[in-house]
This record gives structure tokens, sequence and C-alpha cells, in this order.
């Protein structure tokens, strides 16, 4: 039983983290209908950006943070401004891969410093640290990723359901002409999604990065298991996305902590495939998600 | 591009071309081919082994490039998983035209010919495509994208843990095309030639990328690849004009998958006739559908000359080392500074030249043309005779 709480806690953790990467690209979908595939890379700058502030200048940790925040939000804001806003109407596919551009050159950037291998997160704690109870280690980053991710979704609350600018991308993603026709700037909605989208991806970029303790230039690619947890959610559903997350990260860890028991059956790595076979059969059941807008389309 | 400009090239594009263009048509492009033809032959004979392989990798990832442009590209249906199909491909010809285990444990083969292998992985291929399709066709846009996205993550955990086929992590050795005692990887000398590995397999690809471009730009304007064009522009209306949407969405599916397998069997063969599950990764899935876009989307060339530019261009970068190698330890690599020109180059084109690199070409041939016109004293200022005139003489 304890390993179960202890798998399940962990799950829980590794679920927030993709809820908050899948919950930056829902708001990005939700407010211009794009799918940002460097949702990932943003991550993985940010949490660079946070151990490279902590470690080589030798700021401390919220400082970094604030500062990785603040360089994210602005590489997301300039990219939406210079680039995405000229690809409007145009075909997904050239929308998808303009953003796997920017994961490229993101990436690389990352990579062309020199300083990404084997590199230590920015962490206010010690890694390690934590409590038992019960014969279950409940560890410090995994309770301050859960704190932080209902955190987060509160604040996300707060701001769409109580302020004029949530309320503005709410009617945006909505309906954009009723929106411009009422008044509402959609420059500063997109603007927003991104910066938001960038802002909780660092989050999560440094909580991961604690997490598995040195990290590298393949950070990102957690955002490719955060597809699942969006599509499960409903591509455009702010609460599916963090509900898809923690499903994935619970299913996730515990198909790994379980399935070296069965592993006759399923082989090797079969935890890595789990989040898209779960995505597979709901899509089956349910095309628009758990939460999603149900289109209705006939021809 | 100015707003008169913009006009110009629709009035261009919308005049309608009297006679059906296939793929070499017209007088002129038959000196063109010509010319080609010849300097193909010249590299063939004297361009050495670098360049040759520089060629021969072009050509094996046009064929997927085409397959990924008969689904995506001609019936609009995305997909980032077509390494999935290459993956199911290469293993085909790997089972079927391998070497029997010597060794318990080793990955098995039957030993079976060139001929049959090369055919039967795409067939195979295209067997698991109309085993997926109706799954995932049911899906559109971001969805489909996703799911193949999918594709890809099963296909390497099926590959990695299916020992017997694929030789686990480690991978397996892969059949050398050849007939009887001849084979493509080994130098002959032929009437006093001696030609290398590289030479023969450049004339056996240059044969099959003729045979599949040949094939898929003749399905493109058949029946079925129009069928193909109308659900990719418009589903509802092509439903209206009696295209049965589900048999046009698989048929493409299909045909992509083959043509993928194809592609898959000669990527596992060429250049080194070894493959690892991992090589059938999301990486390389993202790098054909940037030689598609950055290429040119529904188009034959565009196909060709895309995977000249994503798998061709870095490899002779790197061959050559047009790249500066960087001595400190900080600065770029050429490895890095490729994959920021790559990048780049797909922001750039995806902003400034959706068509790619054919609505490029085409462009500055209609501006040469036009510039042509204005010399010998024509109606400049009638756009529609330049434009009439220019899109009758391409």
């Amino acid at each position: 039983m304890a390993y179960f709480i202890q798998l399940a806690f962990a799950g829980l953790a590794q679920g927030c983290i993709y809820a908050l990467v899948a919950l930056g690209f829902t708001i990005i979908y939700k407010s211009s209908g794009v799918i940002n595939f460097a949702q990932g890379e943003l991550l993985l700058v940010g949490a660079f950006i946070a151990s490279v502030a902590a470690f080589e200048w030798h700021l401390n940790f919220f400082l970094a943070v604030l500062i990785a925040i603040l360089v994210t939000v602005l590489i997301g804001v300039l990219f939406e401004r210079l680039a995405l806003r000229r690809m409007i109407g145009r075909p997904v596919f050239a929308v998808i891969m303009i953003t796997i551009g920017l994961d490229i050159l993101l990436r690389t950037g990352v990579v062309a410093t020199g300083l990404s291998n084997e590199r230590p997160p920015a962490t206010p704690y010690s890694i390690a640290s934590g409590i038992n109870f019960g014969g279950v280690h409940f560890g410090a980053n995994e309770i301050w990723t859960i704190i932080v991710t209902l955190l987060c979704c509160a604040a996300l609350y707060v701001f769409f359901r109580y302020t004029r600018y949530g309320l503005a991308m709410r009617a945006t993603a909505l309906d954009q002409e009723a929106a411009l026709a009422m008044g509402i700037n959609i420059r500063t909605t997109y603007a927003l999604a991104w910066g938001i989208a960038a802002a909780v991806a660092t989050i999560a970029g440094v909580f991961l990065a604690i997490n598995v303790t040195t990290f590298d230039s393949t950070l990102g690619g957690i955002a490719l298991v955060a597809f699942p947890a969006i599509i499960l959610g409903g591509l455009d559903s702010i609460p599916g996305a963090v509900v898809g997350g923690i499903i994935i990260g619970l299913v996730q860890l515990l198909t790994q902590g379980y399935e070296s028991h069965i592993t006759n059956i399923v082989g090797t790595g079969f935890d890595t495939i789990t989040p898209y076979l779960l995505m597979i059969l709901l899509l089956l059941v349910r095309p628009y998600g758990l939460f999603g807008t149900r289109k209705v389309e006939r021809v | 591009m100015s707003a008169t400009q913009q006009q110009e090239d629709e009035i261009a594009e919308s005049v309608p071309v009297a006679r059906a263009r296939g793929l070499l048509a017209s007088a002129k492009n038959h000196m063109v081919l010509i010319f080609v033809a010849l300097f193909l032959a010249l590299v063939w004979l004297f361009a050495g082994d670098n360049w040759l392989l520089i060629l021969n990798v072009t050509m094996v990832t046009a064929i997927a490039t085409l397959g990924l442009n008969v689904l995506s590209g001609y019936a609009g249906q995305i997909s980032l998983g077509i390494t999935f199909f290459m993956g199911i491909g290469a293993y085909t010809a790997a089972v079927l035209g391998g070497n029997p285990p010597v060794f318990p444990g080793d990955p098995v083969g039957l030993n079976l010919s060139f001929l049959i292998w090369l055919p039967a992985a795409g067939i195979v291929a295209a067997l698991a495509g109309a085993l997926v399709g109706p799954t995932a066709l049911r899906l559109k846009g971001f969805y489909l994208a996703i799911v193949t996205l999918a594709l890809v993550f099963i296909g390497l955990y099926l590959f990695k843990n299916a020992r017997s086929i694929t030789g686990g992590p480690q991978g397996r050795a892969f059949p050398v095309p050849g007939f009887g005692d001849f084979t493509f990887a080994s130098p002959t000398t032929v009437l006093g030639l001696d030609l290398s590995s590289n030479q023969w397999y450049f004339l056996l690809l240059i044969v099959i990328l003729g045979l599949v471009a040949l094939f898929v730009h003749n399905v493109m304007r058949s029946r079925a690849g129009r069928a193909f064009q109308a659900v990719r522009d418009n589903e509802t209306g092509a439903a209206i004009m009696g295209v049965n949407l589900f048999q046009a969405k698989m048929s493409a599916f299909i045909l992509s998958s083959f043509l993928a397998g194809i592609a898959g069997a000669l990527w596992a063969v060429y250049p080194g006739s070894y493959a690892e599950p991992n090589t059938w990764n999301l990486v390389l899935a993202i790098q054909f559908v940037a030689a598609m876009l950055v290429g040119g989307v529904a188009s034959v060339w565009g196909s060709i000359l895309g995977a000249a530019f994503v798998f061709g261009l870095p490899l002779a970068l790197d061959t050559f080392s047009l790249i500066p190698q960087s001595t400190s330890n900080t600065g770029l690599t050429s490895g890095d500074l490729s994959a920021i020109i790559y990048g780049l180059l797909i922001i750039v084109f995806m902003l400034f030249e959706p068509g790619g690199i054919v609505a490029l070409i085409r462009r500055i041939q209609t501006r040469i043309q036009r510039s042509e016109q204005r010399r010998k004293g024509g109606v400049a200022g009638d756009t529609i005779s330049t434009a009439n005139s220019a899109a009758s003489s391409e």
C-alpha cells in the first residue's frame, strides 16, 4: 500500500507539471487557435535561465525565477507579435511548423551557450529533503509542485473570472468578431495569452528540473507527453488541461511503478506510451475530449 | 508583397492553361530536361563519392517527402507520423531480405530477393496504413497531428520490443539490394568503368524516384487525385460534389504509407544498411514535414527540392565543412549553426513564401519574363496581358 501511495503521490506531482504545460497550450489555443509546439522549449529556457541566474550569476532563487519568467514571457510575446500574427488564417500545418521553427531555435540557442550539459537546477530547498510519513517519502519538491500548481490554477481562475482582461480573453475565445465589436483589443489578449503560457511553462520548468536533479537541452521533450493531456481534457478547456495532466501523470507513474511485474507481457518502456494509448482510446469514444466543446459538423 | 503584385500573381494563377501539362511538358522544358540529364550523367561519372552521397540521400528522402505530400499536401490530412510507416517498411524489408539468423537471438531474415522485399516494404506499410487509417482519419487538424505523433512513439516502443524482427534497441543489419551475385553496395567494373557503390545506388535511386514522381504526378491529375485536393480545399464542398470523403482520405493514407514504406526500406539500407529502432523518431518525421513545406506543398518538384534543402544541404555543409568549426568550447558547433539556420529558414519560409521553393522559383520566372517583356517594349502597364503570356509560356 505504501508503494502505491508513493507512486500515486509522485504521479500527482508529475501530473501537476503536465497540467502546467497543458495550461499553456490551452490558453494559447483558446485565444488564437494555435497549438504551440515550442511550449516545451519555453519550459527549457525558463529552467535554464533560472539555473544560470542562480549558479553563474549567484542570484537569489526567487530573483532567478523572476528573471527566467520575464525572459520567457518576452520571447513568447515577441514571437506572437513578430511571427504568429502574420500567420492568421493560414493552414494548420504551416502554423504548427512555424512554432516548431521556434522550438528548434530555442533549443539550439540553449545548447549554443555551452552551459546546458548536466545543468544543476535552481532550487530554494535541498533536492532530497521531504517528510517521511507512514513509510512514504513526501519529497519537498513534489509537495511544492502540487501547492504551486494549485496556486497557479487559483490565480488563473481569479484572473479569468474577475478581471477586465480575463473577461476580454474569455470573450475573444468565445467569439472573436463579437469581441472586436465590443471594443476588445484582440492584440492585447493574444500577447497576454502568450505571456501567461510562457510564465506557467517557466514555473513547470523549474519544478521539473529539480525533479530530474540535473537537466540538459532535452528537458523540453516533456511537452510531447502534455499533448495527450490536452487532448484528454479537451483542447479548449482550461479545467480539462489540469484534469488531463493529472490523469496522465498518475497513469504514467503507476505503470512505471508496476510494469516490472508484467514485463514479459508488455516489454520495456511501456510507460512511455500509456499516455498516448489512453488518449487514442478516449478519442475513439469522445473525439472532443472530456471537457472540450463538442463541434457538430455533418456532411 | 505589394497588393498589386499579389493581384497580378492571382491573375496569373487564375488564367486557365489550355493544355494539360505533364511533369516534364513543353518544348522549352524538353531542352531543360536534356541539359539536366546531361548534367546528371556528368555528375554521376565525375562528381565523386561525397556529392553522390548527398544526391542519393536527397533522392531517398525525396521519396518519403513525396509520400507525405500525397497525404498532407494534396489531401490536406496532417501527419507527423511518417516515420512509423517508414519503420514498418524497413523492418518488412529486413525480415524478407535479411540474412537468416546464425546464432539464437539473431533477428530473423528470409534472404529473399530485392525485387520482392522492396515492393513488399511498401505493401506492408500500406496495410499498416489501412489498419490505422479508419481511427486516425476520424480526426482533423491538431487532433490528427497529435494522434499521428502518438503513432511515432507507439512505433518506437513496438520496434524496441520486437527483438526478433528489429534486433531490439541495438538495431539490426538490413539487406543490400542486388541481383544474384551483383549488389549495389559493392564496387564493380563494367565496360572498363570502375563504378563505386554510390554510383550504383545513384542509378537505382534515380529510377525509383523517377517512377514514384511520375506516379504521384499522374495520380494527382486523375479522378482520385482531384478528389484528394477537393477534400483538402473544402470537405463539405467535396462531399456535395460526390466525393466519398472516407474513401478519398483512406486512399491518400494508404498511398502515402506505401511510399513511406519504400522510402523507409531504402533509408535503412542506404548508406549504412544498419538501423536502430530509434532511427524512426519524431525529429526525422518533423524533418520530412519541413521538407514538404519548404519545398512546396502539393508539388512533386517541391518534394524533391525540399528534400534537397532539408536533408541534402546540411549534409553538404557538413561534408565540405562550409561552416567554420568553432575552436572555443562555448561557441557554436557546426551542427548547432546548421540547426539554427534550419529553424530560421522554416520560420522565414512560413512567413514570407508559404508556397515554398517552388513558388519562389515560379515568382522569379514570372518576374524575369515580365522584365523581358518590358525591355522589348511590350505594354508594361497592361498587367493582364503580361500575366497571360507569363502563364502560357510556363
